[in-house]
């Protein structure tokens, strides 16, 4: 079981989100008493009780208008697991954010207060997961204490969201009844709800399967860096520094390098402590070549018979993050696509999707902040592709505006254009 | 065979792959290097991320002159070791410069001077990317930093105008002038710290273990006496064992009470402890509920 799980949170703060974080620091006693303190303090200011929503919100803006902006990164621990919490913002208008918090997670965790079911928000925040390709949504059904914990009204939820996660991809997919104020079924069993026999929130992130999440069979290694001594010790060495975002790479391997397609055997894989016996993702790791081949940053080292798509067309779901321009059919942008950076021109929009009916707008001419569509593009270099459903290292890219170098659009490749 | 990482080493992957990234993209970065256990574990993960070869950059220290010898000693042993240049600013050749004034009185602390004199060796050395040793659960606005926390010519951070930065795509480009602060070791705790300091038997300075040392006690923080700070009525030193859980300037950092004197012994301490290191050692960060993002919009660490 991995020892790291990273889980994202999608929310405002009047579905309970800020308190159900604030409930898990608090109950697994991760949050220390000098932030104890300063919540009470600036609680009391807002002549409430203790707001468990305030151990989260951290920037001056946030706290003074009671919302969550951006994407903030928490950190606890039990002796099971280590967790990360990428905790987003729920309103539409902070889609890029929860894009953000979803890209690098194992997990999303949805909450739905149980008086009101499934509403547009939690359709939204589950259709982003899939999209991400998050392996495992937790639906944490919220506020059961005001619904007098009725396995009929948690029932009713479960119901109405697997029928609407039925178009959805998601592999894994469990129900959790809870009250993040009271702390029902949060960190420990609850003893209202005796008719729900599955695990407390806690025990179900201490104990999910993420093991076979990663891509352990198709070997990529994307050169990011090479390293070249230049020492009377290490007068020859030459290796190539990077992390392996797929499959299981060993000494003795053959290998075919990208773009060039000249073929190898890895020689050793190295780190500062001497050789090791194989790499896998996502170790960072420096492979040597038995033979010398020119090799340099944004080149791809793989296996003969696995190769990854190499091609400069390239369709692909995006969602839109710049406030200042959207996207239209012939502009160009920076891209960066593993260690590879090459300009791409945007050749045709094929759909814009309402994320929260899913309706496809295929007249769509744009695609502006916080809006997904489906597009298709050319690169000025062949680029080292697959599907991100696949492998989220080698189906992922962002685009930059050159003229503004912000970081414009979040890209999942969905393959080579036809045609 | 399981393809398992421990955290350690899952960690430790990620911030050598943000180490290299860097070192591919930028053509001026440097390590901010303070002698605390952040950046020494940071300074570590470098050598690694770039072994057989040396660290390509230079280590930067600002220096408010306000040391504890232990970590200036450490410091230049570590650079000497590592072969790689020490660059150190002085926040007193700033003083002498008259670019900025010092604080006077007891409570005068050279803690927001020196981000005058790290803003003015970012010019000087043309710095276009600079690790810092920050983590993101150390304070609430850190929380909301990027790993690549973008600055304008002012070397100013803008926390609503932050780069989206997703997977481990790190978009590093910049204009003239501008530089990114590059935090490697943002998803680490200090927890995490101390586990690979052990497991790797890094090397720390010995302030961090504990020790005897002359202290008086203020606002609840044990300070070290020093020639630097005025001491007021009722501040009268005596003898304590205590230790370090971070380290900056001497007349701002407090020190614990503790009889832990092994990397092992600090784990429990640190694995027990109720309160943050910020809040509990660091003066500069009690002033306001916002003292830090305050600090970080002016160009801070």
């Amino acid at each position: 079981m991995s020892e790291i799980l990273r889980f994202a949170t999608a929310g405002s703060v009047d579905d309970g989100k800020s308190t159900l974080i604030g409930r898990l620091l608090y109950d697994s006693k991760s949050i220390f008493e000098d932030q104890i303190d300063a919540v009470e303090k600036a609680s009391e200011k807002r002549g409430m009780e203790m707001d468990l929503s305030l151990v989260t919100d951290g920037l001056r803006a946030e706290r003074e208008q009671g919302i969550t902006i951006d994407v903030a990164y928490r950190y606890f621990a039990t002796p099971k697991r280590k967790f990360i919490i990428a905790d987003t913002p729920g309103h539409i208008q902070y889609t890029r954010n929860m894009v953000t918090g979803a890209s690098t997670a194992d997990l999303a965790l949805i909450l739905v207060d149980a008086r009101n079911g499934v509403i547009e928000q939690s359709r939204r925040h589950s259709f982003i997961a899939s999209l991400l390709r998050i392996p495992h949504i937790v639906v944490c059904v919220n506020k059961m204490d005001l619904v007098d914990y009725s396995e009929e009204a948690f029932e009713k939820v479960k119901e109405e969201f697997r029928e609407f996660a039925m178009r959805l991809d998601v592999p894994d997919l469990s129900f959790i009844p809870v009250s993040a104020l009271k702390g029902d079924n949060v960190v420990d069993k609850s003893d209202a709800m005796p008719w729900y026999e599955g695990p407390s929130l806690l025990t179900h992130l201490e104990t999910v399967h993420t093991a076979s999440d990663r891509n352990m069979v198709d070997v990529r290694f994307p050169v990011q860096y090479v390293i070249r001594p230049m020492s009377d010790e290490y007068h020859d060495y030459r290796g190539y520094a990077g992390t392996v975002a797929g499959g299981v790479m060993k000494p003795g391997d053959d290998v075919v390098v990208l773009p060039s397609g000249f073929e190898s055997t890895i020689k050793s894989i190295d780190t500062i402590d001497g050789p090791i016996e194989e790499a896998f993702a996502p170790m960072a790791v420096t492979v040597r070549l038995n033979d010398e081949i020119d090799i340099s940053r944004g080149d791809m080292i793989c296996r003969p018979n696995n190769q990854p798509v190499v091609t400069q067309d390239v369709d692909a779901m995006i969602c839109w993050m710049d406030e200042t321009a959207s996207l239209q059919p012939r502009k160009k942008y920076a891209i960066k696509q593993t260690t590879r950076a090459a300009r791409i021109m945007v050749k045709d929009i094929n759909y814009r999707l309402d994320i929260n009916t899913l309706h496809r707008d295929e007249d769509a001419t744009e695609i502006s902040l916080n809006e997904i569509g489906r597009i298709s593009f050319r690169s000025t270099l062949p680029l080292f592709i697959d599907e991100y459903r696949r492998n989220r290292e080698t189906g992922s890219f962002v685009l930059i505006d050159e003229a503004t170098n912000s970081t414009v659009a979040a890209g999942m490749i969905l393959g080579e254009s036809a045609g | 065979m399981s393809y398992e990482l421990s955290h350690l080493r899952e960690l430790e992957a990620e911030s050598i792959h943000i180490m290299r990234e860097v070192a591919a993209e930028f053509e001026n970065p440097a390590l901010m290097f303070s002698g605390g256990k952040d950046s020494i574990v940071m300074l570590r993960l470098a050598e690694k991320a770039f072994a057989p070869a040396k660290i390509p950059y230079p280590m930067l220290h600002v220096d408010t002159g306000h040391n504890f010898k232990e970590v200036i000693d450490f410091r230049d042993k570590r650079a000497a070791d590592l072969g790689v240049r020490l660059i150190v600013a002085s926040v007193q050749d700033t003083i002498d410069a008259g670019r900025v004034t010092e604080e006077t009185g007891a409570r005068a602390s050279r803690n927001r001077l020196q981000t005058t004199t790290l803003l003015e060796a970012i010019e000087e050395h043309r710095f276009d990317a600079l690790f810092g040793g920050a983590r993101r659960d150390e304070e609430k606005s850190r929380a909301k930093e990027r790993v690549y926390s973008f600055r304008d010519d002012f070397g100013q951070w803008d926390p609503k105008g932050q780069r989206p930065e997703l997977w481990n795509l790190y978009n590093g480009r910049i204009k003239m002038g501008e530089h990114i602060r590059v935090f490697p070791i943002s998803n680490w705790t200090e927890l995490d710290i101390w586990q690979y300091i052990l497991e790797d038997k890094v090397e720390i300075p010995s302030i961090y273990k504990a020790h005897k040392r002359m202290v008086f006690e203020r606002d609840g923080m044990l300070l070290a006496e020093n020639e630097f700070t005025e001491r007021m009525d009722g501040e009268e030193p005596y003898e304590e064992l205590v230790r370090y859980r971070t380290v900056g300037d001497i007349t701002i950092t407090g020190a614990v009470e503790s009889d832990a004197d092994t990397i092992e012994k600090i784990i429990d301490e640190v694995a027990a402890t109720r309160q943050t290191e910020r809040g509990a050692t660091r003066a500069d960060d009690r002033v306001s509920e916002a003292a830090m993002e305050d600090r970080k919009k002016e160009g801070y660490f």
